[in-house]
């Protein structure tokens, strides 16, 4: 409950933007409806709206990205804003007081928003916890916790592709257990109202009680895939072939790797997604990944129009609170 | 408190007076947009009576508002659609009640962001007075002189008619 308060004010509307369990299907069908409308907004000769002229958005990165972090920039800028990019090397000593003396100088500069990213579960509700009242926090990924924009902006390329949730069978491929994407994906997708989400990766990389998620389990590649309407491959990270979790790259893509022959089980029309980066040859072949099923590309545009749509609202309920707040002052010494 | 008119027979004056208007600026291929939600079917009226060829364009101001910073955004935003180019056209907007002139400055807004027309007309069902920016339709259906208490809006689609709100609803 303490991180359903943080997140949305008294009137349930976005506030920050931290995770996506604790979030109703109606909020994230609201979200998913106002990036319909930006989509359109390429399509303009200004491929911008003045929603926040003069608003300062601050991509605070502890953690290396090009795609989440150039595509919550040209978010930003799409929507009239200032964005200012800070890469800060995660070390042990940007942690507890440090970050708080970074997040405080930059409130000093009068930033109206952070995006965080952070190599530690929980970084951004702690930043969200810490800021002042005019600002908001969009998590951009915190550690094995969730990515919240990530799962929808798959589910708005579903949607687009399918129609609907309410009739689809959707299987998760790869690494769950470290995976914050597959975590947030698990909540968005049983929240909007997929019947079946499964899972399919081998044990050691699934979370013990995973069902408790509400998911199918799955071990085998075929089986899992069998009557699915949308294949989505995890991320393979290098360095978890360090650990005793999978023997090699190679038997991995033996597994667990998507190719064109494994797809003939799923529905004719399935699509195939993939947060990126793409490792070629170890998540999914190339084939698979540039083939007619392939809608990755479509999932980094959607990408743009999902995160202006959470920046939109979340600042939008931020001011109108400060607003509220104003008016009720005034009206006061009235 | 007097009756509001029904709203066909100020639709057909509408019609009317927006031909004369185009016949007299010399516009033979007018592009009509209009606003959600009342402007969009007062201008699917005027499409249809015109005849006009161009596709109707449709737009929700939603994302050029003046008071974003005030009351967030608005939830129940909707695609903007223009079905043509609108470098150098004749625009012709169209929205239900016009009041302080803000909506059509929003529309402005958006419009020139897709291009850089020729001409724009406003045409509105009703102009109700209070204007708050300098702003005057070229086609209104009726001119009343409310209160700024006292607010109409359109109901609709099937049939259109126009209602008396109290504040706050509209």
């Amino acid at each position: 409950m303490a991180r359903r308060s943080l997140q949305l004010d008294e009137h349930g509307r976005l506030r920050h933007f931290l995770a996506i369990e604790g979030l109703g299907r109606e909020l994230l069908t609201e979200i998913l409806d106002t990036a319909e409308s930006f989509v359109g907004v390429t399509a303009q000769a200004v491929k911008k709206v003045p929603l926040l002229r003069g608003k300062t958005v601050v991509n605070l990165f502890f953690e290396a990205s090009t795609r989440t972090r150039t595509t919550f920039e040209l978010a930003a800028k799409r929507l009239s804003a200032d964005v200012l990019n800070l890469n800060i090397p995660a070390s042990a000593t940007v942690k507890g007081e440090t970050l708080l003396d970074t997040l405080h100088n930059l409130e000093a500069m009068h930033c109206d928003m952070f995006v965080v990213r952070h190599a530690d579960s929980g970084a951004a509700h702690f930043i969200a916890r810490h800021v002042r009242s005019g600002t908001s926090v969009i998590n951009a990924g915190d550690g094995r916790h969730e990515h919240p924009t990530q799962a929808l902006l798959d589910a708005f390329t579903i949607r687009r592709a399918k129609g609907g949730f309410g009739h689809l069978v959707v299987a998760i491929v790869g690494d769950i257990l470290h995976s914050r994407v597959a975590r947030s994906q698990i909540h968005a997708l049983t929240t909007l109202g997929v019947p079946e989400v499964r899972v399919v990766a081998p044990r050691t990389l699934l979370p013990a009680e995973v069902e408790r998620l509400g998911v199918h389990v799955h071990h085998d590649l075929r089986e899992g895939l069998r009557g699915a309407d949308v294949v989505i491959a995890l991320r393979l990270q290098h360095e978890r072939m360090q650990g005793a979790f999978l023997p090699s790259e190679h038997e991995y893509f033996q597994l667990y790797g998507l190719r064109e022959e494994h797809l003939a089980v799923a529905k004719p029309d399935c699509i195939v997604m993939h947060p990126g980066p793409i490792n070629r040859g170890v998540e999914m072949a190339s084939s698979v990944a540039d083939g007619p099923r392939s809608v990755i590309l479509q999932q980094v545009s959607h990408g743009i129009a999902v995160r202006m749509a959470v920046m939109a609202l979340a600042m939008g309920a931020t001011h109108r609170r400060e607003a509220t707040r104003e008016v009720g002052t005034k009206g006061e010494r009235a | 408190m007097s009756t509001l008119p029904e709203v066909p027979p100020l639709l057909e004056g509408m019609a009317a007076g927006l031909r004369e208007v185009l016949q007299h600026r010399g516009i033979w291929r007018p592009c009509l947009i209009g606003i959600h939600t009342g402007g969009v079917w007062v201008a699917q009226r005027l499409h249809q009576a015109l005849g006009a060829e161009e596709p109707l364009g449709i737009l929700d101001i939603s994302f050029y508002r003046d008071d974003f910073t005030r009351v967030g955004m608005n939830p129940a935003v909707r695609p903007s659609q223009i079905p043509f180019e609108v470098d150098e056209r004749d625009i012709v907007l169209v929205d239900d009640v016009l009041y302080t002139g803000r909506t059509v400055r929003a529309a402005l807004n958006e419009i020139f962001d897709y291009g850089r027309p020729r001409r724009v007309l406003l045409a509105v069902l009703v102009d109700r007075g209070g204007r708050e920016l300098p702003i005057q339709p070229d086609v209104a259906g009726l001119r009343l002189e409310l209160e700024p208490d006292e607010h109409i809006k359109l109901a609709g689609p099937d049939p259109l008619r126009l209602v008396r709100v109290r504040r706050g609803e509209g």
